[in-house]
């Protein structure tokens, strides 16, 4: 299996004036080449941090990666020094951030920050970078890009700035590109236009997506396989098939449940929306047993005592629940 | 946009005008004036004329003439001063903002130092330690006002930090040195434009004090605080050798301050 990101047993904590908060603990998950992985959860269970953890670019102080391996390409990107991490980012992992209004800075062109980023890695001339650059934002579909690549941010609206920032974080082929929500700020229609162009893209430079969101719909419609994250740790992690039909982890579940379906309006009488009972523990103090049994619909006496073991339901499907073992 | 409402703003445009006139003066002060350290023993303490459009002094140096040459000391020392401020005030506000914690804290408490003394009373002691020349008095008020320039540098950057470009900079495998450069400094443009402008009046009072407590450019320099120095013994004789260096002054002060105020109201996005 050629794996290009292995996250083997990831803690990142936050260390506070009000004590520890445990973000990332203890997730382990992989991505193979040219893959793109969902990673869902709410808000706040750490998909973010997992993602700037790969990529060191955690705020320290208060947050410090404390243990785990990140290996890209068998490389633990925990042990270089940050001069090498410096090179990878952006070369071979990019990010692509939530915010394509703050994502861009105001004072420059596009130009400028495209060009910017080819010359942070590549040795190249003013002429081919720029020839590179208007390619890529033919490619993201910008219309006229000899003309916008002169444009400043605040020129563009919101879809095309969010095509920029693709165009950018594209630019150098990566092998892998960490999207942090990337059409979350985005309305529905350019939602699935955005998208189309990532994944038309990555597939053809064969990058890997990390692809970061609570958008279940979206993973479903484009990712191979998914990770649900919770409270810091993955509750369950299988095919994109094995989740929507077969989810075994009542979180998975009722993620799934809570999602609006447009056809629950006509012909039965409305329903209300199904919701989570109960908040996500505060990661400053979270239960002895199972991070979710106090939200757990049916639990058992020993998820309260002891954290539960990851099984496989299924080749490649795997949980983090006591029912059922 | 910004140009639009700067040149739409009144009294900002006085300002200006009275900056560039200022300007053209120091320029041209071979061609308007003649020697401002002829002495005419003939023409002592003469009374505004025709030939001497601002008097004399009781040298019978023409004030006029010293005047306009004032205007090139006064340009010269307060263009520089708050050069030296702010190349050193923006240095040290961007690392302290940026890098934050123990550097931020021994960097600003310093700042803090500096600024608890009363600004004139400590370009004096500096002037004190280092003799009266032109180019200290530059050093003197340069190191006076780095605070103040450091102080608002400090405070950009603490939000700008905070913004997704920086992050994505990072992301992109950009170094803290490059991110400041290309993406914090740029955006704080506009507060230091704003804070030189006033600086600079401040700069031109304050060389002007200096001047007249004997701490500035050295007798005869034709600076403004020196005429009003020489001119204190004869304020009742002759108060036109107080009256124009006086008005000069106050002139570029104000035109300074106008034009500084018209920046900040076109610049700063709160006041909008």
């Amino acid at each position: 299996m050629d794996k290009v990101l292995d996250i083997r047993d990831l803690k990142t904590f936050f260390y506070t004036r009000d004590g520890v908060a445990k973000a990332v603990n203890g997730v382990s998950l992989f991505l193979k080449r040219g893959e793109i992985l969902g990673l869902v959860g709410e808000s706040g269970c750490g998909k973010s941090v997992t993602a700037l953890s790969i990529l060191r670019l955690v705020p320290d102080p208060p947050g410090k990666i404390v243990s785990g391996q990140i290996l890209l390409d068998g490389m633990d990107l925990l042990q270089l020094p940050l001069k090498q991490i410096r090179q990878i980012r952006g070369d071979r992992i990019s990010m692509i951030f939530q915010e394509p209004m703050i994502s861009l800075n105001p004072a420059f062109t596009i130009k400028d920050q495209l060009l910017e980023a080819l010359f942070t890695h590549r040795e190249i001339g003013r002429a081919e970078a720029q020839a590179r650059a208007i390619a890529m934002l033919r490619l993201v579909e910008i219309p006229e890009p000899e003309k916008r690549i002169n444009d400043y941010p605040h020129q563009l609206s919101g879809g095309m700035r969010q095509r920029v920032m693709i165009a950018e974080a594209l630019l150098l082929k990566p092998e892998l590109i960490l999207a942090d929500e990337p059409t979350t700020a985005l309305d529905v229609t350019i939602q699935a236009q955005v998208l189309d162009i990532l994944y038309k893209l990555t597939q053809e430079i064969g990058a890997a997506i990390l692809l970061i969101t609570h958008n279940l719909g979206l993973v479903a419609e484009s990712a191979q396989r998914v990770v649900v994250m919770y409270a810091g740790q993955v509750v369950e992690e299988g095919p994109v098939a094995a989740i929507f039909q077969n989810a075994r982890h009542p979180y998975t579940q009722g993620l799934l449940r809570s999602v609006p379906l447009p056809g629950q309006r006509r012909g039965q009488q409305r329903q209300t929306l199904y919701e989570i009972k109960g908040i996500v523990p505060s990661l400053f103090d979270l239960p002895p047993g199972c991070a979710f049994y106090p939200r757990c619909p049916s639990p058992k006496t020993l998820c309260a005592a002891e954290e539960p073991r990851q099984v496989a339901i299924s080749p490649g499907h795997y949980v983090s629940c006591w029912r059922g073992q | 946009m910004a140009w639009r409402r700067l040149f739409e703003h009144r009294l900002g445009m006085i300002g200006l005008v009275v900056i560039l006139g200022n300007i053209l003066l120091a320029i041209l002060a071979p061609w308007i004036a003649s020697d401002p350290l002829k002495v005419d023993v003939a023409n002592r303490e003469a009374f505004p004329s025709r030939e001497f459009f601002f008097g004399t002094d009781e040298y019978g140096r023409d004030i006029f003439s010293r005047v306009i040459y004032g205007t090139r000391i006064s340009l010269y020392i307060s263009l520089l001063s708050v050069a030296v401020a702010s190349i050193f005030g923006v240095a040290i506000g961007a690392v302290a903002g940026y890098y934050g914690g123990l550097t931020d804290n021994i960097l600003m408490r310093f700042m803090d130092a500096i600024m608890s003394f009363p600004a004139i009373l400590l370009a004096i002691g500096i002037m004190a330690v280092l003799g009266g020349h032109l180019f200290n008095v530059v050093i003197a008020l340069g190191f006076v006002y780095i605070p103040r320039f450091a102080r608002i540098i400090r405070g950009s950057v603490l939000s700008l930090k905070e913004k997704g470009f920086v992050e994505a900079s990072l992301a992109m495998g950009n170094s803290d040195l490059i991110i400041i450069w290309r993406h914090i400094l740029p955006n704080c443009t506009a507060p230091l434009i704003v804070q030189a402008t006033v600086s600079l009046a401040y700069a031109i009072l304050a060389e002007a004090s200096l001047s007249f407590l004997g701490l500035g450019a050295p007798p005869p320099a034709p600076s403004w605080g020196n005429i009003l120095s020489d001119a204190r013994n004869f304020m009742l004789d002759a108060p036109w050798m107080t009256v124009f260096p006086g008005i000069a002054i106050t002139l570029a002060v104000l035109g300074f301050n106008l034009f500084g105020d018209a920046l900040r109201d076109v610049l700063d996005p709160r006041l909008k």
